[in-house]
């Protein structure tokens, strides 16, 4: 299904019909619950969001400078550096590597970059056998499947399903053993896996970080696989994009404070471990060679483009565990390598706008993504630019691009939009007198198909605003003249202030007007925190006297449901 | 691939408007690899000594590994056969050469064999270089004297840390690599090859995020917790000291996640 992003709305559709899929998605809400809990023990969290952002960022516009130390400190330590501007050139190096160590196979840590070059299928066209280690990943491998999660690649599926395909593969096993636990399940694959361990002769991993200060490459995992990997074998190589690199140990320790919270929602990964160089000549054990491929692959453009912030991204997975599109479609529907909001705004860099043009779409922008992202990567505004971009290069589908056509017309042509609203609501309004809402309406059954849609029973947004204009005039004449009365008539008071003790003043959220405190219409585009289906349609007329009510309290922004 | 090299920089340097970076912008990011700021340490990494052990405990413990209190150095041969013992499993370890000197004699009917892991190891014996408070992690690494596959091939991971190596935070464990590495040349690596920190036992969630302990590495993590000052050994171990902090000794069932 990579490379099926064109089919979003197909492949959707398809998983949406999947009972067992929607099923098996419900247990990614446990993310969501283990984050928050993690969150609350960490008082500082925010504090360390806005500092691990400001450290990125700091990285990327001196990214050169990093990298090479970087390379200067791997090679002090006796590794190698090898750059790579696409897949193309980090899958060649990385098979040359291969040859070079006589390898038949190489055992895999979980590498999401890995994934993105392709580089099993163009490893095992080539001769050497690639062997994914982390369960997950070794599951979805087993069945010839892509993941569907950045870190819970076999999200998607049940312990049938793994009992399933490790019946259908481990056929030396007998077949009457039971496997109907995760444990069992568990214990096969580490057994079969063992053997694999011992035997490859390349081990390669990804890497959560870079560290230019020691040329140091740094994995975070649960199973212990990844240390296998790079320990084992004769011949370490890492595999890393070139936003992986920070300056110290200590800019590390500042994220990884951030990546397994957000992610998984423990304090700490089980395993994080330092990488540097080689073997020593006194060690024991670890790998005579250690390689680090540096794939660029596109990432220097994002750099110099609207879409730089996701650069920050540590791929901790938090925007797929709160992303309600990525709950009811799962991973694969995406058709890409990264799903979730992250993914949607990756994936068209990556393969270009004309397959994955949907992507963006996917996504309600209720800003949940942005709110849970340690990095404070701004996502939904990324989405919108690249809706931008598809409808600016004609990506966008006709349908669509004629209807927004038509809207932008309208909506330069003000009077012919007000006369069209004020139409519009008045026979809508006459037309859903009786139920109070419609069930169907012509052209938005989409729409229309899973909720109602509230009958307006008044004014267009504009006559409401007209309406309120007028409203405050006369409330500012009446004032000033009762002021300006009670300045002649007393000096006594004159302490005292101006403004009516309305909602609090001095209060960020929006509607601070004097005394009235509502501005009909300002409501945020998306509210984070709201159940879904409660958007007011902007303009729709929900009855006059119930505005809608914006008191102080601004919608959560701070990154903890 | 120097080609490859040159245009990957060339294509980050476009990006950012500009050529390599002035001798300002590099001085900057100097300074910045060598003051090895801080950013903000959370409150639990900042604890003074007693607080920090219990909190390594308490944390340690929460992630499933177990923490037994030791008076001194002599006392793990027997504390360590016991504790097989009660796991039921095979009286045999694989010994980091860093312990190979303890008197294991006092552990008579233990197989005992130094040097790196191999495939049929059941457990290990292993000395952390420090824990940290923060999270409950321990911090090992690779080294003559401490071969890493010891920390990930047998079922059974047996760490014994000093409680006075026990620090507040990551940040502090660098601190302890950087004033191992002074006084060696300047070629030396800045780091060991492997520097790793354990948090509990190895687990997956990957099957409907059940929490399976023991899915490559150990199933289980055991801190031999040493009270008494470092090395080296005392003695006389056998009289004196009963281990205390019965809290301390008790399994963990939670799971972090």
């Amino acid at each position: 299904m990579i490379g099926s992003s064109h089919d979003f709305a197909a492949n959707a559709r398809r998983a949406l019909g999947d009972r067992r899929l929607q099923e098996v998605l419900t247990k990614v809400h446990g993310f969501e619950i283990k984050r928050a809990r993690a969150v609350a023990r960490l008082p500082e969290f925010e504090t360390l969001r806005e500092e691990a952002r400001d450290l990125k960022d700091h990285v990327l516009d001196n990214l050169d400078t990093y990298l090479l130390r970087f390379e200067e400190r791997v090679i002090a330590a006796g590794g190698q550096v090898h750059w790579c501007r696409t897949a193309e050139e980090a899958r060649q190096t990385i098979l040359l590597l291969c040859r070079a160590a006589g390898a038949q196979t190489m055992v895999k840590g979980k590498s999401m970059v890995a994934e993105e070059i392709g580089l099993n299928d163009f490893l095992a066209a080539h001769g050497v056998t690639p062997v994914e280690t982390d369960l997950g990943e070794y599951i979805i491998q087993q069945r010839g499947e892509p993941p569907s999660h950045i870190i819970v690649p076999a999200v998607h599926l049940d312990r049938h399903d793994v009992e399933e395909t490790f019946r259908a593969r481990h056929l030396a096993l007998p077949a009457e053993r039971t496997l109907g636990e995760p444990s069992r399940l568990v214990d096969e694959a580490r057994q079969i896996l063992r053997e694999r361990f011992l035997t490859a002769e390349v081990g390669l991993t990804g890497a959560n970080f870079l560290i230019a200060e020691t040329g140091s490459t740094v994995i975070v995992t649960n199973e212990g696989n990844g240390d296998l990997c790079q320990t084992l074998p004769r011949v370490h190589i890492v595999l890393a994009g070139i936003e992986k690199v920070v300056p110290t140990l200590e800019d590390a320790a500042l994220i990884l404070r951030l990546l397994a919270r957000s992610a998984t929602g423990q304090e700490f990964s089980t395993y994080t471990t330092v990488s540097t160089g080689p073997r020593r000549d006194e060690d024991a054990d670890g790998p005579d060679v250690f390689h680090v491929v540096l794939l660029d692959n596109g990432r220097s453009d994002l750099l110099g483009s609207e879409f730089r912030d996701i650069l920050r991204c540590i791929r901790c997975g938090a925007c797929l565990n709160h992303c309600p599109i990525y709950f009811c479609v799962g991973g694969h529907a995406y058709g890409s390598v990264y799903p979730g909001p992250m993914g949607s705004v990756l994936t068209p860099a990556l393969v270009g706008l004309a397959e994955a043009h949907h992507l963006p779409q996917a996504s309600t922008l209720c800003g949940r993504c942005e709110c849970v992202c340690p990095m404070k990567i701004p996502l939904p505004r990324l989405l919108r630019t690249w809706r931008e971009h598809a409808f600016n290069e004609g990506a966008t589908p006709w349908r669509t691009r004629l209807a927004l056509r038509g809207w932008a017309w309208l909506a330069r042509h003000p009077r012919l939009y007000r006369l069209a609203t004020e139409f519009g609501i008045t026979v809508l309004g006459r037309l859903g007198r009786r139920r109070g809402r419609f069930g169907w309406l012509p052209g938005a059954h989409g729409w229309t198909a899973g909720r109602d849609m509230p009958a307006p029973e008044g004014l267009t947004f504009h006559a409401l605003w007209r309406q309120r204009l007028k409203h405050q005039r006369e409330q500012d004449l009446e004032r000033r003249a009762h002021e300006q009365g009670r300045y002649r008539n007393a000096s006594r008071d004159r302490t005292r202030p101006r403004t009516r003790p309305g909602p609090g003043v001095g209060e960020p959220g929006p509607g601070v007007g004097e005394g009235v405190g509502v501005r009909p219409g300002i409501e945020p585009e998306t509210g984070p925190g709201k159940g879904p289906g409660t958007d007011p349609g902007p303009g729709m007329g929900m009855g006059t006297e119930k505005r809608p009510s914006l008191g102080p309290g601004k919608p959560d922004q701070g990154g903890q449901p | 691939m120097n080609g490859a090299r040159d245009a990957v920089l060339a294509g980050i340097r476009r990006a950012l408007h500009r050529g390599e970076a002035n001798a300002a912008a590099e001085a900057m990011c100097r300074q910045r690899l060598e003051r090895h700021a801080r950013s903000t340490v959370p409150g639990g990494g900042l604890l003074a000594r007693t607080a920090a052990v219990e909190r390594f405990v308490e944390r340690a413990t929460e992630l499933a590994a177990t923490v037994e209190p030791l008076a001194t150095l002599d006392a793990i041969p027997a504390a360590l056969a016991a504790w097989l013992d009660r796991q039921g499993m095979a009286p045999a370890v694989r010994v980091a050469p860093a312990l190979a000197g303890l008197d294991w004699s006092r552990a008579p009917g233990l197989t005992v064999r130094t040097g790196p892991a191999g495939a049929t190891d059941t457990a290990s014996l292993v000395p952390a270089l420090a824990g940290v408070a923060e999270t409950g992690t321990l911090m090992l690494i690779s080294d003559a004297g401490t071969p890493t596959t010891l920390n990930f091939l047998p079922d059974a991971h047996v760490v014994v840390l000093h409680a006075d190596s026990i620090v507040g935070c990551y940040e502090d464990t660098w601190d302890l690599l950087r004033s191992r590495r002074r006084g060696q040349p300047e070629a030396w690596p800045l780091l060991p090859r492997s520097v790793i920190f354990v948090s509990g036992p190895s687990r997956t969630a990957d099957i409907e995020q059940i929490i399976v302990l023991g899915a490559h590495g150990p199933r289980r993590l055991h801190i031999l917790l040493l009270e008494g000052g470092p090395l080296p050994p005392a003695e006389n171990a056998e009289d004196g000291h009963c281990p205390a902090d019965p809290t301390a000794v008790e399994a963990g069932g939670g799971d972090g996640g």
